[in-house]
């Protein structure tokens, strides 16, 4: 891979962001990795003015305070991080996430069976092993969207959402999985329940993943996740 | 001592805000935070409060509180409301004392969509995250007001010789011609999408809460295929979803979008736009990274301004508190 396909474009925000897109670059594995470098570096920085940054797929939100520094300064700041090689913000943590799949917790696990023509249990089977990454969080608190769908379990989205779709949830869309942290609508499709979820308000790490943490999922019966969730 | 605000009517939008919370976007937490951040700072300045020391924010649908177990003082301030206490008519940027068992009632008045009341004390909610912001597209801690909820305020003072209204320049809030920074992905739409969004006017359109507000006017076509990734998003950022009509968004976006974004509108003229009101037509106008910034820094020293000027109008309030031996003994401003 030629450094020339991991060089961003940075484009400004209005007056508060500097966004670092690497959507052009092809090899999604390298950006990801520069990605949380630039994140860990930047973090790690003491860059005047710089309010936080935001990870995600193919791209790095630099926020910055236009009262302390401006566009400008934060761009020759950001050059400077992608030449040098800095850790990630973590290590990357490995999370084993007992599920059931049971149909009371999977209400769209018939309807996604008959769409990708694979058998339910297949679908459980594919799902539960495949290795995901957390990509980035979006949407609302702790909502982690977590990379490494199998392509055979690939499709998008619903058309319309679905109502009250309760917290823990287990959902895919395209190639993403997450796990529901909020009582919201989605339009993903929901085959699973978890023992836990990313959020945990009350802990002193409310939000339990990092960009780059593996996740594992294991499938567990209906009396098992009761006794997990006790 | 405390005093115990009950809520007898309030309309949906109606919640305590802060500065919001800074820095948890990572994990996919809006900031939140009061959707007219200048008048918001400049209630506080009038109550002689720290800026972002936490406030009641309420809408056009309004709202009706009965102070009870004791006298409070409070202030007002925002858009042109019809403020009250009983049937004293107030002005619509004031500090005033509430008398037990005296309703205090907020409508809306000439112009503005947000309206702010705070306190001399502390009102007594959950934190997280470092703040008391209410996140209202879910209950993740806290949620908006509803009738009938009591709210309680620590270190409740009662300072009537204070009370007065405040004049304030409407310009720091009304505009009409409101600036944005082009992109992040102008790229994505047709030339003409680009020359109407600031040649033509947009109206905002009933679809207006904390999350944002659509606006319709020219279709804003999408001119290439687009297949573009999930991105972080800002405030202020005009996202343009497949019907063509941008949506700016405000304190409690989503972090993150998939959809194209054809402007930011900058950070100084934020507080204009809020206080539009669905109907209100406005107008963009396209400046530089640079002048947007330097906008922003303008805007600060106005605001500056205006507190000093709040502060001038009150006339020597501190020194009459200290008299009072009100200031340091009662009120930790850590709690602020």
């Amino acid at each position: 891979m030629s450094e020339t396909g991991l060089s961003p474009q940075l484009r400004p925000v209005g007056d508060v962001g500097v966004l670092v897109d690497f959507a052009d670059a092809a090899d999604k594995d390298a950006i990801a990795h520069k990605i949380r470098a630039l994140d860990g570096g930047l973090s790690a920085s003491n860059t005047a003015g710089l309010v936080e940054t935001i990870p995600a797929l193919t791209s790095l939100l630099v926020r910055y305070d236009p009262l302390e520094t401006e566009f400008e300064t934060c761009a020759t700041a950001i050059r400077d991080h992608l030449s040098a090689s800095a850790r990630p913000r973590s290590a990357g943590e490995v999370w084993r996430v007992p599920v059931c799949y049971d149909e009371s917790f999977a209400p769209d696990l018939s309807e996604l069976s008959e769409r990708v023509g694979i058998a339910p249990s297949d679908i459980i089977d594919t799902h539960s092993n495949s290795t995901y990454r957390v990509g980035m969080y979006g949407f609302a608190p702790g909502y982690a969207y977590l990379t490494g769908v199998p392509r055979a379990l690939q499709i998008p989205r619903k058309t319309t959402a679905v109502r009250g779709v309760p917290a823990g949830s287990v959902m895919i869309a395209g190639g993403q999985c997450l796990i529901s942290t909020l009582t919201l609508p989605t339009g993903w499709w929901v085959i699973g329940r978890a023992a836990f979820t990313p959020l945990d308000a009350d802990a002193d790490k409310p939000f339990a993943f990092e960009i780059g943490d593996e996740i594992h999922f294991e499938p567990v019966d209906a009396d098992k996740l009761a006794s997990l969730q006790a | 001592m405390n005093v115990t605000l009950r809520i007898d009517q309030c309309g949906p939008l109606t919640s305590l805000q802060d500065r919001g919370r800074i820095g948890y976007s990572r994990y996919g937490v809006s900031q939140s935070g009061p959707m007219d951040r200048a008048s918001f700072a400049l209630l506080n300045a009038a109550l002689g409060n720290p800026a972002y020391a936490a406030a009641i924010e309420t809408s056009i649908g309004g709202l009706k509180l009965t102070c009870l177990g004791g006298s409070l003082t409070m202030g007002v301030f925002g858009g042109a409301f019809d403020v009250r206490a009983d049937t004293m008519r107030l002005p619509s940027n004031a500090v005033f004392t509430l008398e037990t068992g005296t309703q205090l009632q907020i409508r809306p008045g000439a112009w503005g969509s947000w309206c702010y009341i705070g306190f001399r004390g502390i009102p007594h909610t959950s934190s997280w995250l470092g703040s008391r912001a209410v996140y209202t597209p879910a209950e993740v801690r806290g949620r908006p007001f509803r009738p009938g909820d009591e709210l309680t305020v620590r270190n409740a003072q009662a300072t009537p010789g204070l009370d007065r209204g405040f004049e304030l320049s409407e310009a720091l809030f009304r505009q009409d011609r409101l600036r944005l920074v082009v992109g992040p992905q102008e790229r994505f739409f047709a030339a003409k999408a680009l020359e109407a969004l600031v040649s033509e006017p947009f109206k905002l359109t009933p679809d207006y809460d904390r999350m944002g507000v659509r606006l319709s006017g020219p279709k804003l076509e999408i001119g290439s295929e687009l297949d573009m990734p999930s991105e972080p998003i800002v405030r202020g950022s005009l996202q343009v979803p497949g019907h063509g009509d941008p949506i700016c968004l405000l304190a409690d976006h989503q972090t993150t979008g998939g959809y194209p974004k054809i402007g930011v509108l900058i950070s100084a003229d934020q507080d204009a736009m809020v206080q539009k009101r669905i109907g209100d037509k406005v107008r963009f106008a396209a400046v530089s990274p640079g002048d947007a910034v330097a906008a922003a820094r303008q805007r600060k020293r106005a605001l500056d301004r205006a507190a000093a000027d709040l502060q001038a109008q009150r006339g020597g309030l501190d020194d009459k508190l200290r008299n009072q031996n009100l200031i340091g003994g009662v009120v930790d401003p850590r709690n602020l």
